[in-house]
């Protein structure tokens, strides 16, 4: 039986059946969802729903924020979403309008982000006509949402809208399309949003087994080398607390994928930070050489378990995930739990012995001493290298009593943020994981701060993805935001010119990148700004943004071919990865390294 | 090892796109699909032959009750079940060769549904092994067309419990409750 788990945000408000038109349904079934935000873009297939729009912009009850790109208006609901647990809703006109979402939605799929979209059609009596504008956006988006619908018929609107929302945050979350007819718009119905969602083959929240509960206790309880494979499962079902009773419990260490991290405070002992492929050493040594791999809320993608056949090939494997479809389809788990880890997790808990595992613990911190002393940020203090930059973004962060929301991009950077930025918390890292969108930072950090915007946002990009999406700038001084930017500022498209680097000999084609005058960008947008140059800039810097009153842009050059490491290649198996090189050595590719 | 499944499903527009699309982009590699309405108005039963292991089977299960309009997903392959295919066959005739080709018909329980000066239509009814095995013995005649309908499958037995989660309700119906047509 489908039990639903997160209320809708009770809006409290249903006057009951009203005489209206599709345009107005939209609003009025936003308003029951308890929405009152969307980022969008209007074209002329969604017309008529800005116009009825009007009304509810006025008196403050729902409010848009017009974007530059619709890929940012997707990529804001997304920031949104991730920030609030809540749906996130972006609405675009036909054909380009909706097409420009669709990387945007994508990404937020790929990482189970609950987003509605709100797309205009042309009228019923030119769908498939090839007319103006026309595209078949129900199709182009079907592989990349969670379901969706084309609605040529008012009688229908109420209904799909509540299921869209319905199916978007339960279960484990995702996006729903809507594509409306012009025509469908414009017409007039009764509205009502009294319907039990009746969807038989929807089936969010599976009853676990009791069983396999039991038996994936009897399991760990076993181990001598236990260690837990935490995902962004555990922040989606808010359980992170549990997780962090359990693990001081049996004394287990936690290694996190990128979308768990902060699942534990990284602070904390048993953390061993993310794993995969620019994953520290001691963290894929605890996967290969664990007796029992207790996998929470994740899908073991390939970033994380690089060569399947020998991904923990000593451990007997345990799978906790709400999505049964993730179970087997990867690695085959000797004992599954198929439920929400809000359910399963407490159940667990008392059945897990209290232990130590002193020997095992010991010996993973061994190899963490041994990989601190190789890094990089321990000896490099001349230049300007990414990780001290992150290092002491950290700490200025540290030290403000806001709720800090870090939104990285994807590259070199997005690695190094999440090896030297200490996360104490999950949910304060935004990042887009599984499709590993480059320009997703600005769009999403600016979603995240229109829902809190008394939180601390940090925007930390490269040069190339920044340069995807900075005109969305505009929209941070339109919408009075105080996002601060942090532009890691290589030169180079850097995650792709270190793989240049590494398997084809240093050609590096396409990826040197000019970049404009950061601050002079970013003064044509009124937005105050400095260069840092040199290590001791930094933190001055640093203190500047944080003492400016709205948005800051800080452009970091930095030193240009610096590496990720450790680093796993792809194919490869976890614990074949190249380690950092030893201090003293150029930084720079110089053959694998004896692991250990 | 091939695999038979059932699926049911809401009857929607673009169903069907939306179950070939996930199985193509899943890269699951399915021998037959078979649509038709079921027992239920607005409940359509699909039919899939997938080739493969069972862990392969298994993922194509889930993969489909993870679609939204599919009701009901049944792998049926160790169950007793009726297995069948139907094909219709055009063979090339001369007034030689015709009543070879009855007497093969006959012994396949085939029938010849249609006849002409110099063809006729055999309509095979059985397992895939039955229906290939006709057309082997078809083809020195000469087939000019032919279509097959790819496996359907109903299991045996009166006591079988339905599958869970068949709902009778359907999309329409319930949005049908607001009342007012297109605009
Ligand atoms: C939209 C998109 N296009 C291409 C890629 C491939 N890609 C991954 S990382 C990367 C380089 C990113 O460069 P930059 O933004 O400067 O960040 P850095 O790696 O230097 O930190 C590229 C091109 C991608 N992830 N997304």
């Amino acid at each position: 039986m489908a039990i639903a788990k997160r209320e809708p945000i009770d809006s409290g408000y249903d006057p009951g059946p009203l005489e209206m038109t599709g345009s107005q349904m939209i609003w009025e079934s936003l308003l029951r969802e308890g929405i009152d935000i969307v980022f969008g873009h209007p074209g002329g297939a969604i017309l008529p729903a800005y116009d009825a729009l009007a009304p509810y912009e006025a008196d403050g009850r729902i409010h848009h924020v017009l974007v530059r790109h619709e890929q940012c208006a997707a990529h804001m609901a997304d920031g949104y979403a991730r920030a609030t647990g809540r749906v996130g809703v972006c609405i675009a006109t036909s054909g380009p309008g909706a097409t420009n979402l669709v990387t945007g939605l994508a990404t937020a799929q790929m990482d189970s982000v609950p987003v509605v979209a709100i797309t205009g059609q042309v009228p019923t009596n030119l769908l498939g006509t090839d007319a103006f504008q026309e595209s078949d956006v129900v199709g182009i988006t079907q592989p990349v949402c969670k379901h969706n619908y084309l609605v040529t018929d008012i009688a229908e609107l109420p209904l799909v809208m509540k299921e869209a929302f319905y199916i978007a945050r339960e279960g484990r979350p995702g996006v729903v399309l809507v594509d409306i007819c012009k025509d469908t718009q414009n017409a007039a119905g009764v509205f009502r949003y009294d319907f039990d969602i009746d969807l038989p083959g929807f089936e969010p929240w599976p009853e676990y087994n009791a069983e396999a509960l039991q038996a994936a206790a009897d399991l760990l309880n076993r181990a001598e080398r236990p260690l837990i494979l935490a995902g962004h499962g555990i922040h989606l079902s808010y359980t992170s607390e549990e997780l962090l009773k359990l693990v001081e419990k049996a004394e287990i260490p936690v290694v996190t994928t990128l979308l768990g991290t902060g699942n534990i405070p990284e602070t904390h002992p048993l953390s061993l930070g993310m794993g995969g492929m620019h994953g520290e050493a001691f963290a894929n040594r605890a996967v290969q050489a664990c007796d029992v791999l207790v996998a929470m809320g994740m899908r073991f993608d390939d970033r994380i378990t690089g060569r399947l056949d020998r991904f923990a090939a000593n451990a007997e494997i345990v799978h906790f995930e709400l999505d049964r479809s993730e179970v087997g389809k990867n690695i085959v788990p000797d004992v599954a739990v198929i439920g929400d880890l809000a359910e399963t997790l407490p159940a667990f808990l008392p059945l897990i012995q209290e232990r130590h595992h002193s020997d095992w613990v010991q010996e993973l911190n061994v190899w963490r001493a041994e990989t601190n002393e190789a890094d990089i940020i321990q000896y490099e203090v001349e230049e300007l290298i990414p990780p001290f930059v992150i290092r002491q973004l950290w700490h200025a962060t540290e030290r403000t009593d806001k709720r800090v929301i870090v939104v990285t991009d994807v590259g070199q950077h997005q690695m190094w943020e999440s090896q030297y930025y200490i996360h104490e918390e999950a949910g304060m890292l935004l990042t887009s994981g599984g499709l590993g969108t480059m320009g997703y930072a600005l769009p999403a950090a600016i979603g995240a701060q229109m829902s809190d915007p008394h939180a601390l946002v940090w925007c930390v990009a490269g040069d190339g993805g920044f340069q995807m999406t900075l005109q969305e700038l505009a929209t941070i001084q339109q919408e009075k935001l105080s996002v601060k930017i942090a532009i890691i500022n290589n030169g180079f498209l850097g995650m792709v010119r270190q793989w240049q680097q590494i398997f084809y000999e240093k050609r590096y084609v396409g990826t040197p990148v000019l970049s404009p005058d950061y601050v002079k960008l970013a003064d044509a947008y009124d937005i105050p700004a400095a260069v840092v140059r040199h290590p001791s800039e930094v933190v001055p810097a640093l203190e500047q943004a944080h003492a400016t009153e709205g948005p800051f842009l800080i452009d970091f050059q930095v030193k240009e071919e610096v590496n990720v490491y450790p680093m796993v290649a792809p194919g490869a198996a976890v614990d074949e990865l190249i380690r950092r090189p030893k201090p003293g050595y150029a930084q720079g590719y110089s053959g694998v390294q004896p692991s250990w | 090892m091939k695999y038979t499944l059932v699926a049911w499903m809401r009857d929607t527009p673009g169903v069907l796109n939306r179950v070939s699309g996930m199985l193509r982009r899943r890269n699951f590699n399915i021998d037959s699909l078979q649509v038709s309405h079921s027992e239920t108005p607005g409940i359509s039963r699909m039919t899939f032959v997938v080739a493969g292991d069972k862990r392969v089977a298994d993922q194509v299960v889930k993969q489909l009750r993870k679609v939204v309009d599919v009701t009901a997903v049944e792998d049926i392959t160790d169950q007793l079940a009726v297995l069948r295919e139907l094909a219709l066959i055009r063979v090339r005739t001369t007034t030689a060769t015709r009543g070879e080709i009855v007497q093969f018909a006959e012994i396949y329980r085939a029938q010849i549904v249609d006849v002409s000066a110099e063809s006729l239509v055999v309509q095979a009814v059985g397992t895939e092994e039955k229906v290939d095995s006709l057309i082997e013995f078809m083809k020195p005649f000469g087939i000019e067309e032919m279509v097959r309908t790819g496996r359907v499958a109903l299991c045996r037995g009166d006591n079988r419990s339905k599958p869970e989660k068949l709902s009778t309700s359907v999309f329409k119906a319930t949005a049908r409750l607001n009342g007012s047509g297109r605009g």
